[in-house]
């Protein structure tokens, strides 16, 4: 089901289905190309495979942005261990809502694209971890899955090939940290969800202590069609080393909010005015977060900006998980950063006192400083304790918490100051913020 | 402990899936799919899951205060999650938690006198573009508005008071 109406403006490539009646069928997918990707990788050696998705230009969906068939060479084939496919679908980044509608539209891309992981490395099991919130989508995806093995794509012999493939869903129960790829591992391990120390990444030593990849629901998405129409197409859709198109999430103050699939490179203020439909109400732009909570917020005058990796990080900022977040003139930025950090401080799995403690006291600064109790020296004040976070935590939690507030203190300090000498917040309803 | 055959069929799954020797990766599994039938997580299901994956009930338990969808005591027959995180913020997610609360009366991670709601702020849902967002249980509303939450609460009531008449019949 489709949540928001498309845009004439979106190039469907991984969201071509969506608009098909039953298009989460096994039958409505294998009308329309479906598993002849899978068919065309039974030809192909791993390393072509792997050469074809590296020539697509594949980076990374759920928001680091790496490689993909990079990712996928480091794992040692011919490691004795077993080798395991692991799907994140534990979408919790703030302002992201892509990999849901992937799985509820298009179940069997999904799986597809799994099983050319499999080949890629001579692995024969996957697992999709899903949040637990996502219920719905576990019985979908695993509706999906029988469906396959009952038409043999998925068994010991899968697609008539000889090689055994099996797919299962795992559910997460609450928890932002498990979407970090070493507190998943450790999550789908049975455990609490903690980051493991890095190396061994998980290409060598992953889940069980296997050689693992470990990708986002878009990035498997994104392999049938790379597999079935060449690298190089996959790769003319986007920039250059931003292969493809992407899923953007527009929230916020837009007339349109809604997921939409775009071109890699699709120019930021287009995507507010042209796709997301202009802002609400007539409102001016103040500041757009391009890529989820942790990317560091854009203000208005920066963001004519083409919307891939490399042109987002020039803008000091991160293209992250899709999660655009669109901000208008009457936000009180003070109060967004609160919220942000609430979060932080909540979903800080304890592990490590940079990011334990770091998030829990910016948090207690932000409350008293938003209340109307904020001393001129705090600014600094967050911001050092926020630059002693950076870098120097086990994981990238507290970096996520870092770089946002870092840059709504650099972008935003008269904002700040508007809080100060005991002044009420400028903002209408500021003033309603629940009790942290 | 017993379980409906349901519950018991999903946990027979769970042991199998994971690699010889791995199966204390069902826990969290199973405890969640247990929690939604027997409504909490008790030190009698602690012990249960424990012997089942063949690990220490302490193994289960530590896993019980990381997951913030396993609850130690009992919810209401609706648990009303509500997203406050940035992108329901900025449309009124947070007007909608405080309206929650007055409606029904109780605070956060607080259940009704007749244990037919709880309320919780909730994190980020992935709901962004479609927000201010609830999930009830495990189904997800979009766009709510506090008129609609209402009108909400008010056919949840009904319907919980027509199943039992059902049931008393």
């Amino acid at each position: 089901m489709l949540y928001n109406e498309p845009s004439p403006l979106e190039v469907k490539v991984l969201t071509k289905r969506f608009e098909l009646p039953n298009s989460a069928a096994l039958d409505t997918y294998l009308s329309t190309d479906g598993y002849q990707a899978f068919q065309k990788a039974l030809g192909m050696t791993p390393e072509q495979i792997i050469e074809e998705v590296k020539a697509s230009a594949l980076r990374g969906r759920g928001g680091a942005g790496f490689p993909t068939g990079m990712k996928w060479s480091f794992v040692p084939r011919n490691s004795p261990k077993p080798k395991y496919i692991i799907c994140n679908a534990d979408e919790s980044e703030p302002g992201t809502c892509k990999d849901r509608v992937l799985m509820e539209n298009d179940p069997h891309q999904l799986i597809e694209g799994m099983m050319i992981a499999g080949r890629a490395v001579d692995s024969h099991a996957g697992y999709i971890y899903i949040r637990g919130e996502y219920r719905y989508l576990i019985e979908v995806m695993d509706k999906a899955i029988e469906e396959a093995y009952a038409r043999g794509i998925l068994g010991d012999n899968a697609m008539g090939s000889g090689w055994a493939f099996h797919v299962y869903t795992h559910t997460g129960a609450g928890a932002y940290e498990c979407g970090e790829e070493t507190a998943l591992l450790d999550s789908i391990e049975g455990k609490r969800g903690i980051p493991r120390l890095k190396p061994p990444f998980p290409a060598v030593s992953g889940a069980w202590q296997s050689p693992t990849i470990l990708n986002n629901v878009e990035t498997y998405c994104a392999v049938p069609a790379i597999i079935r129409d060449g690298g190089a197409a996959f790769a003319a859709l986007g920039t250059p080393k931003n292969g493809g198109t992407r899923l953007f999430c527009l929230s916020g103050h837009v007339n349109k909010p809604g997921v939409y699939e775009l071109p890699m490179g699709f120019n930021l203020l287009r995507m507010i005015d042209e796709v997301g439909g202009g802002m609400r109400n007539g409102k001016k732009l103040k500041a757009v977060i391009p890529g989820g909570s942790s990317c560091p917020v854009l203000k208005a005058d920066e963001c004519d900006l083409a919307m891939d990796y490399d042109a987002v990080a020039k803008a000091k900022s991160m293209l992250g998980s899709g999660g655009v977040v669109i901000m208008d003139e009457d936000t009180c930025m003070v109060k967004a950063m609160l919220r942000i950090m609430r979060f932080y401080a909540h979903e800080s799995c304890g592990w490590c006192i940079p990011c334990r403690e770091g998030t829990t006291w910016l948090r207690k600064v932000l409350v008293r400083f938003h209340e109307g109790g904020g001393r001129k020296s705090d600014i600094d004040l967050m911001y050092d304790v926020a630059r002693n976070m950076l870098g120097r935590t086990f994981c990238a939690l507290g970096d996520a918490a870092a770089m946002p507030m870092m840059s709504f203190v650099e972008k935003f300090r008269d904002e700040f100051e508007a809080h100060l000498d005991g002044r009420p917040c400028p903002y209408e309803h500021a003033h309603e913020l629940a009790a942290v | 402990m017993t379980f409906s055959p349901e519950l018991e069929a999903k946990f027979d799954k769970f042991l199998k899936i994971y690699p010889p020797g791995r199966q204390r990766s069902a826990i969290v599994p199973m405890l969640l799919y247990a929690q939604d039938e027997t409504g909490a997580i008790t030190s009698e299901l602690i012990a249960e899951v424990a012997r089942r994956c063949g690990v220490q009930p302490l193994q289960v338990d530590e896993t019980v205060g990381y997951y913030s969808m396993l609850h130690r005591k009992p919810l209401g027959k609706y648990h009303i999650q509500v997203c406050t995180n940035i992108s329901c913020l900025l449309v009124g997610g947070e007007e909608l938690y405080e309206h929650a609360k007055k409606k029904l009366g109780i605070g956060n991670k607080e259940v009704t006198p007749d244990g037919l709601f709880s309320i919780e702020e909730v994190e980020c849902m992935g709901a962004c573009s479609w927000s201010p967002a609830i999930q009830v249980n495990y189904d997800f509303h979009h766009e709510v508005t506090p008129e609609k939450l209402d009108r909400l609460i008010d056919d949840l009531r009904a319907l919980h008071a027509a199943d039992t008449v059902r049931k008393a019949q």
